[in-house]
């Protein structure tokens, strides 16, 4: 009996601190089917006759996908590239680590606490000077280098999880490095490096301090994008609401299937 | 989820066959290194360099070897010291609130409760929120002074309304940060305390512990490692908030929400004094490493390869 109302109020307790943290997002998503009277009404609409409105004219400015499309790009891009780099990287200290492995593997990670602000210049400088300004490609690069320690860090610690057996077997039968990382590593190994992917496509979705600073209109992704909105004759609150459901719909839902990979990716394996 | 990063005793292999594949390793790691490497040093260097000189973007052809004067000038800037106080009030609030709160709701979602998982779901949403959403969202829909919720509510109650980003910039900013990055906290801690060793708690609960005794003698010494690592992840994204001002206040009212990493972009970017932004952030570079330094401790300490 005591047990029970504890149950209940943790249940009530929970859902209240859920329903609070949800709501912003819970309000967004609700404004965005509004009309824009609706949306700023007085006093707060909970209910209304819900309008596509707000999608439709999203859509028809013709820039949104291409917005949408820099944001896929750049975020699979870098992924692709931080996996390709890695994972080799990757491979070979985790099955063949020497004593410089742990300090690599320190120094790979210490690369993230360079503060951005602090390479700002040169590193906006060096775009400019190579045309990358603006650019998908510089994007790409400079995700691909933020993320690539995570990434190294995440193969790594997954691999360490393929017994050493199953190699050693392979390779008794003669397989090469090649073929071993190929048939036998990677199929193991896969599960892992989907949740990498995901981890990585996610920081990259995210990213705005680079997005902001090195991009104008072509290659400025949907995080670039909202913040368009934050000049007052861009105040539309409805479609900024559409727009931003349609922006973090997908990373959304992508977090929700992976938070138990995020606890080992954000902090290298150091919570359990 | 066993652990990741421990190793297990590993199967011997014959140590001259090891040694012959050692060899054929370092291809296979130099791409990573390399590409880390060049990202590490050449804008390093470069940020040095520029520091050291007059360079303004809007007039480049004026470009000396000026000594230290660039750090002289920031470090007799108001605006800088103003900044790093900013910066210093920024990371000390978000930190105290995300991990306080965070390990009070860690406990709370420990608990076993109806719809727990899609609770817990909930309640860690904001994290997948792109900064720039998270800042709108709050500044239009939330804290706006005529429209916002929060100001029809209050002034609905005969109270009425605050305009946050004009009287209390730096409070809000606050909010909108603690907000995203509390789920964070809530998440890492969660996984900690699932980790607890359930006969522990038990034990503890025969000999008579109260709720709190288990908590502050049993909970809380198992999470601070958690917590160390929570905090010192936290205070490096901290240290360079950058898209919740850019978008909300722009580093306003006057430089009330002007951190280290804004000041910097307002030189470089604004005044396009690459000189100046340059010392400012090698001056950002130089505070991230301290802090870094203490992170990379911890980590060490769980990497036992």
């Amino acid at each position: 009996m005591a047990s029970n109302s504890r149950r209940w109020l943790f249940t009530l307790l929970g859902w209240l601190v859920a329903c609070i943290l949800f709501f912003p997002i819970f309000w967004m998503f609700l404004t965005s089917f509004k009309t824009e009277v609706a949306a700023v009404a007085t006093p707060p609409q909970l209910f209304f006759q819900p309008t596509l409105e707000n999608y439709v004219a999203i859509e028809a400015r013709a820039d949104y996908f291409n917005y949408a499309f820099n944001s896929v790009a750049v975020s699979l891009g870098s992924t692709i590239l931080a996996l390709l780099l890695a994972i080799p990287a990757a491979y070979a200290m985790a099955f063949f680590p020497t004593k410089r492995t742990k300090g690599t593997l320190l120094w790979m990670l210490s690369t993230k606490m360079l503060p951005p602000v602090g390479v700002l210049v040169p590193i906006y400088i060096l775009s400019r000077n190579f045309g990358l300004l603006d650019t998908r490609i510089g994007l790409i690069v400079i995700y691909t280098l933020i993320n690539l320690p995570i990434v190294v860090w995440m193969i790594y610690s997954f691999f360490k999880e393929v017994p050493k057996e199953i190699l050693e077997a392979d390779r008794m039968d003669g397989a090469t490095t090649q073929q071993e990382l190929v048939h036998v590593l990677l199929p193991l190994a896969l599960p892992g490096i989907a949740s990498t992917a995901l981890l990585a496509i996610i920081l990259s979705w995210n990213e705005a301090f680079w997005s902001l600073n090195l991009t104008t209109a072509n290659a400025a992704p949907l995080t670039a994008f909202i913040a368009s909105f934050s000049s007052p004759q861009g105040l539309f609150w409805a479609k900024l609401s559409a727009a931003s459901t349609m922006a973090i719909a997908p990373i959304l839902i992508f977090g929700w299937f992976s938070q138990r990979q995020l606890v080992r990716g954000l902090t290298f394996g150091a919570v359990k | 989820m066993s652990s990741s990063i421990v190793v297990k005793p590993r199967h011997e292999t014959p140590r001259i066959k090891q040694r012959k594949r050692q060899v054929s390793t370092l291809p296979l790691v130099a791409p990573s290194m390399i590409a880390l490497l060049l990202w590490m040093i050449v804008p390093l260097a470069m940020t040095v360099w520029f520091a050291f000189q007059r360079y303004n973007l809007l007039n480049p052809d004026v470009r000396e070897f000026i000594g230290i004067e660039n750090f002289t000038f920031i470090l007799t800037d108001p605006g800088f010291w103003s900044s790093i106080v900013t910066t210093v009030v920024l990371v000390g609030a978000v930190l105290a609130i995300t991990i306080g709160l965070g390990t009070l709701l860690a406990v709370l979602f420990d608990q076993d409760f109806f719809g727990q998982g899609i609770a817990r779901v909930l309640a860690i949403s904001p994290f997948f929120v792109m900064p720039t959403v998270s800042a709108l969202i709050w500044k239009n829909m939330l804290m706006h002074p005529v429209n916002g919720l929060f100001a029809q509510i209050t002034t609905g109650l005969g109270l009425g309304a605050i305009d946050w980003f004009a009287d209390f910039p730096l409070l809000a900013i606050i909010i909108i940060v603690s907000w995203e990055w509390l789920p964070f906290a809530l998440l890492i801690l969660l996984t900690a305390i699932q980790s607890l060793d359930r006969e522990q708690l038990e034990a503890a609960r025969m000999d008579g512990a109260n709720p709190v005794a288990l908590f502050r003698f049993v909970m809380l010494p198992h999470l601070s490692r958690a917590i160390a690592v929570v905090a010192m992840i936290e205070t490096i994204f901290f240290l360079t908030i950058f898209a919740e001002i850019f978008v909300t206040t722009g580093g306003g009212s006057g430089l009330a929400t002007t951190n280290l990493a804004y000041y910097i972009f307002l030189k470089a970017l604004l005044e396009f004094d690459v000189g100046g932004a340059s010392a400012g952030g090698l001056i950002a570079v130089i505070i991230a490493n301290i802090v870094a330094i203490f992170l990379m401790r911890s980590v060490a300490r769980n990497l036992d390869t």
